[in-house]
């Protein structure tokens, strides 16, 4: 599934890099630990997330995810979203908590198994 | 003689891949010195490999400079470790990479460089020093202890990285010596904010990542000489030693 149709079929605010929603997501993965989301999330991996500093940026960069989604409205720091402009990954936001996206993104068959 | 020490003890140097490059240990003394300081700290992310030419330029300058590292838990806390003796410091810097998983990518994190007191640069450091250990915050606070050192919960008014913000409280038992709020709080807001904090001597640091925020915030000790064990006497009100805000 393409993150455009994610972004559709959740209602998601795209915040930045609105032009690169073409992407394949591979898998989702949900983490609040940075440290977690290196060792574990794979490519092209849409991020479900409550940080909202500049290193989920550097860290969705690092392991090419696909996009962020940042929950529970929660509104991403402002060098966030500098960042996450410059180095073009999608942070789309949405007042739903972490269980219920990913409750949403499976039933629209985006996988977590490793 | 008792006398107040103005200090900044969390400055970070350009080893820390999220600092200006330009933060060198030559530099921070210098403004440190203009902004009438009396003591910094070093304070990169996980490491102390800048802390050896920091305080040979403090020794140069005659000026004060208390070596430290920021180390990153297990739980993404971030915790500031002060120790008087270098091999102290060394030894708390050893188990941090024995435990630090990673590789820095320096296109996305950072450079992280080591320099020395002429600002010539002597090395890249390759570890993912932005990134978190796998050891506990109970086992870094009991390992600071066990060697003499001093450990500071960092800016916990912060969402990231803060004790208050990764866990949402501070565990019983855990003995730090004191908590950071940063410059962008005072410490009455904190006191008011956070009810968990009357238990603990409270500080302000910088947390400068630019040389612009050496010494934006700063905490008065009044002690007798700039050193770890005179500042832990100041944090727990002893000998006449205390902190003056």
């Amino acid at each position: 599934m393409k993150l455009q149709e994610i972004v559709k079929e959740l209602g998601l605010e795209v915040r930045c890099a609105a032009h690169n929603l073409n992407k394949q997501v591979s898998g989702g993965y949900a983490s609040d630990l940075l440290s977690d989301v290196i060792a574990n999330s794979k490519k092209d991996n849409i991020w479900i997330t409550l940080q909202i500093h500049q290193n989920i940026v550097a860290v969705a960069s690092l392991k090419e995810l696909a996009g962020v989604i940042i929950v529970n409205g929660r509104e991403p720091e402002e060098g966030a979203l500098k960042k996450a402009e410059e180095e073009n990954i999608p942070i789309m936001l949405t007042k739903l908590p972490t269980f219920e996206v990913v409750g949403r993104l499976y039933k629209l068959g985006i996988p977590g198994k490793m | 003689m008792l006398r107040k020490f103005e200090a900044d003890l969390h400055i970070h140097t350009c080893l820390s891949p999220c600092c200006e490059s330009r933060m060198s240990p030559r530099r921070i003394v210098e403004q440190a010195k203009l902004r009438g300081l009396d003591i910094i700290g070093i304070c990169d992310h996980n490491s102390a490999e800048n802390v050896a030419c920091a305080k040979k330029v403090g020794e140069k300058e005659g000026f004060p400079v208390i070596g430290g590292i920021e180390v990153t838990s297990q739980e993404e806390v971030h915790i500031l470790a002060f120790f008087d003796e270098d091999e102290d410091l060394f030894e708390l810097a050893n188990l941090i990479y024995e435990n630090l998983p990673g590789i820095n990518e320096e296109r996305v994190f950072g450079k992280q460089i080591v320099v020395n007191e002429d600002d010539e640069v002597l090395s890249f450091n390759k570890r993912l020093l932005i990134g978190a250990t796998v050891l506990p915050l109970q086992q870094i606070v009991e390992r600071i202890h066990s060697s003499g050192g001093l450990a500071i919960a960092s800016h916990i008014d912060r969402e990231s990285f803060s004790i208050i913000g990764q866990l949402g409280f501070i565990p019983d038992g855990l003995s730090l010596d004191g908590l950071e709020v940063s410059a962008r709080t005072s410490l009455e807001k904190a006191r008011l904010e956070f009810g968990e904090v009357l238990d603990f001597p409270l500080v302000t640091f910088s947390d400068a990542h630019t040389l612009e925020d050496v010494g934006k915030s700063f905490t008065g000790f009044l002690i007798e000489e700039a050193n770890v064990k005179e500042i832990r006497k100041a944090l727990f009100g002893e000998d006449g030693r205390k902190v003056m805000i």
